[in-house]
């Protein structure tokens, strides 16, 4: 075609695209979403536990979307079944980074369930934001513990069990559920009772693997060895193994003031399904109860109250330390982004340091350059009505250790 | 150690009641509970409670027995310097004996374990005296699985007062307990003769607790009751032994005779039909969930009669699981016999099925089958050796009534 048609053609083009855009300016500023991925058990021995939390993910990015997103980024959540099936864990973390290209993953519970996925996230370099309590002796730069370190639940536990208040014990019985978390508890647990002049002959350690559910000779054990002494059972038992234990307990007429018991993985929401009244005085130690009284929290109980009913969800109406820690995580997530102006995980692992978030737990929670937390100590007692009573708390937030003082560090570290 | 710790509080417990006990025998406690004293023994520290308890102890009164009672329940609260009782529905003010409405600032007080422990052994030590015998046998029980923290002339006032003679029994043995650790020898060897007939815990830890070494010597100093204690700690022990080889050959039965069932009726299907089942285990799993539903069924519509859901689950799961075996016998068994291999794949295809089927109707958490209150609890087995000496083996079994070793007091 000649010259004039062509420019006619080009210049209408040009036109038109430019009336376009300045006819729609809203469809063409819109920001592209954020796919964030929950990696969490919604089958399976860890299901009781770990199904809120994926719920509470939900529900936290849905309460974000609400106020803007993350910088006015909607955040997509991808959500996943590992099934309380740990390679499965693995597999699902790699499909969420590589296919979904997710900007980071919250997810996981048990110990091996986070260990699986430590080698897809160094290869991939993901960013794992890890809520629940665990044994430390790690410091990946790919996972940022919002969970308590043992300095923050296990030792402050078990110092709280040796005083007058908790009962005096002189001797320790530590079960556990069979896998790394329990195992690396009880040997720190172990090497700090040693440092306070307890015998090896006053401290026995029993494992059970996951699911099991008949701890009616284990509970008759636990009699036995307390009849030589003051005992106390520090129990690591994860999954729904918590129920037949506590039940055993409850059968044999075991109560809190003749042999107390700490469990470090029950929370509220595994007492909900649970007759408590005989429980009453059982312990737990964690960085938040949904007892505390303070606004932050009442926002948030009342936030998930309303979620399980709008969503008609399955899950308790209670809330507990791992979704409150779940809760920070996302924020502290989104706080990270929005100074980083990227979700480039280098990027968004600087800017985590050093952020601040005012928690339900009462405190205004900091990340530490080992990517652990400084978070408050509190230890409940079990009421008649499936909550707790706060019968010690720390003086104010202790900062979590990597690497406990009372094992050897590994060389390879 | 266990035994100072013990000496020390029977110190502090002894010198506050002890003086007092005569004016208990020569007159009525006509002082009631303050509300000062009500604030002493529910707020502050642990120590300062614990010493207001005991002080409050020395004239007890059904007012003071009634205020244990409810802060062991969690039913009191503190409201400013006002300290409120539950009563039915209704909060009511201690001093004043009126139906207040709790402020926002009312919080409820929090008993800690130790807390929690004197409180039951005060509450145990006035109930010693409660006019119905089920109070005085509980009391009684309790004290004697904490027999330190009870005063002896208390007890031994109990043992005059006392006329029923189960609980009798049971005074003398606390009595025992009680004197193990008393100043007289004759009577320390008497009491360590007496406890071999104990099976509490707490008094076999108190046993070894006297055996033990202080700064070289021994906490008894005697050496015959040494020998005494040790000869008693044998023979609960044997006791114990027995209750315990009991005890894991019926777990070894109970837990057995699951896998029998299950292997049984693999055996039958492959005798008979030449059928090798893969879906054995989730028929076992179809009958179980049959019965959550009936048990569901029973505690929706029928809530007087729940307890009984276990009895009608019988049927209901037989007739459910062999309802399904034979739509899967019509459908797909039948065309399949004379070939094993099929049917192993075609069964194993059916547990996935069904496993599915089951998660998608009832969810993939894992569900509960309560027992019903005749199936829990404890059976006493009792028997007398030519030296009527009362031992008991209690069994505790959720499916059957069985005999078991139990370590631990009688209920």
């Amino acid at each position: 075609m000649d010259r004039r048609t062509a420019l006619k053609t080009v210049g209408g083009a040009v036109a038109a695209a430019a009336a376009s855009t300045l006819s729609f300016p809203a469809i063409a500023a819109k920001k592209a979403p954020i796919k964030v991925g929950i990696l969490h058990s919604l089958s399976g021995t860890m299901a009781i536990s770990e199904t809120a939390l994926k719920d509470v993910d939900l529900m936290t990015i849905a309460e974000i979307n609400a106020a803007g997103g993350v910088d006015g980024h909607m955040i997509e959540p991808v959500v996943v079944d590992p099934a309380s099936n740990w390679p499965l864990f693995a597999e699902k973390a790699r499909q969420l980074i590589s296919q979904d290209k997710v900007a980071a993953i919250f997810g996981c519970w048990t110990s091996v369930s986070r260990k699986s996925v430590l080698p897809v996230l160094d290869e991939l370099n993901g960013l794992l934001f890890y809520p629940v309590q665990f044994e430390g002796q790690e410091e990946n730069k790919h996972v940022v513990y919002t969970g308590a370190a043992p300095n923050q639940q296990a030792i402050p536990a078990t110092e709280y069990l040796m005083s007058k208040d908790g009962g005096a014990a002189r001797r320790f019985f530590l079960l556990g559920t069979d896998y790394v978390y329990p195992r690396t508890t009880n040997a720190i647990l172990r090497g700090f009772l040693h440092s306070k002049g307890v015998k090896d002959a006053d401290i026995a350690e029993v494992y059970t693997p996951f699911g099991f559910s008949n701890y009616q000779n284990i509970v008759a054990d636990i009699k036995k060895f307390a009849s030589a002494g003051p005992t106390c059972v520090i129990s690591t038992i994860n999954g729904d193994s918590n129920v037949p234990f506590y039940k055993e307990m409850a059968n044999q007429g075991i109560k809190a003031t003749d042999i107390p018991v700490v469990g470090f993985s029950v929370a509220e929401q595994e007492l909900a399904g649970m007759d408590t009244k005989p429980l009453v005085g059982y312990l737990t130690a964690w960085n938040y109860y949904e007892s505390l009284k303070n606004p932050v929290n009442a926002k948030f109980v009342k936030s998930w109250q309303d979620w399980v009913k709008k969503e008609k969800l399955k899950d308790y109406p209670v809330t507990d330390d791992p979704m409150e820690a779940s809760y920070i995580g996302i924020h502290l997530w989104k706080q990270a982004v929005e100074k980083a102006k990227s979700t480039q995980v280098d990027a968004v692992r600087k800017a985590l340091v050093g952020q601040k978030f005012a928690a339900p737990d009462g405190y205004t929670v900091e990340v530490l350059e080992n990517q652990y937390l400084s978070k408050p100590v509190y230890i409940g007692q079990v009421r008649a009505d499936g909550q707790f009573d706060v019968v010690w708390k720390s003086k104010g937030l202790v900062p979590g250790q990597a690497w406990s003082p009372y094992i050897p560090k590994p060389k390879n570290a | 150690m266990f035994a100072s710790l013990s000496r020390d509080r029977l110190r502090g417990l002894r010198a506050v009641i002890a003086g007092t006990l005569f004016l208990l025998g020569l007159m009525p406690a006509a002082r009631a509970l303050t509300a000062s004293e009500a604030m002493a023994i529910a707020s502050g520290d642990t120590d300062a409670r614990i010493a207001a308890l005991h002080r409050a102890v020395q004239t007890p009164d059904p007012q003071l027995a009634e205020y244990l009672h409810k802060l062991l329940n969690d039913e009191v609260q503190i409201d400013g310097d006002r300290v409120l009782v539950q009563r039915g529905a209704q909060w009511i003010d201690l001093a004043t004996g009126q139906a207040v409405t709790p402020s926002d600032n009312a919080q409820s007080v929090v008993n800690n374990n130790y807390v929690r422990k004197e409180l039951a052994s005060a509450q145990a030590a006035l109930d010693l005296f409660a006019p119905t015998s089920a109070q005085r046998l509980k009391a009684v029980q309790r004290l004697q699985a904490d027999p330190t923290s009870v005063d002896r002339a208390l007890v031994e006032q109990a043992l005059r007062s006392e006329k029923d003679p189960a609980i009798l029994e049971r005074l003398k043995l606390l009595h025992a307990a009680i004197l193990l650790t008393g100043p007289n020898a004759a009577e320390r060897l008497a009491a360590a003769k007496e406890l071999a007939a104990s099976n509490y815990p707490a008094v076999r830890s108190l046993l070894l607790s006297r055996l033990d070494k202080v700064d070289g010597r021994f906490v008894e100093p005697d050496a015959a009751v040494r020998a005494q204690i040790q000869s008693s700690l044998d023979a609960i022990d044997s006791r114990l032994a027995w209750g315990e080889r009991l005890g894991t050959l019926f777990s070894g039965i109970s837990l057995g005779s699951i896998l029998l069932l299950a292997a049984l009726g693999l055996a039958v299907t492959y005798g008979l039909m030449g059928v090798i089942n893969m879906a054995q285990g989730e028929f076992i799993m179809l009958g179980a969930y049959a019965t959550y539903v009936v048990q569901g069924l029973f505690q929706r519509y029928l809530p007087g009669l729940e307890h009984y859901a276990l009895i009608a689950a019988v049927p209901v799961s037989f007739i459910v699981a062999g309802g399904i075996g034979i739509v899967v016998e019509r459908s797909i068994i039948r065309r399949l016999y004379g070939r094993p291999l099929e049917t192993l794949l075609a069964t194993w295809g059916v547990s996935l099925v069904l496993i599915q089927l089951v998660r998608s109707l009832f969810g993939p958490q894992n569900v509960q089958v309560d027992n019903p209150p005749w199936m829990s609890g404890g059976l006493q087995h009792r028997w007398r050796s030519p030296a009527h000496r009362g031992v008991r083996a209690r069994c505790q079994q959720p499916y059957a009534v069985c005999a078991r070793r139990d370590v631990g007091p009688d209920r």
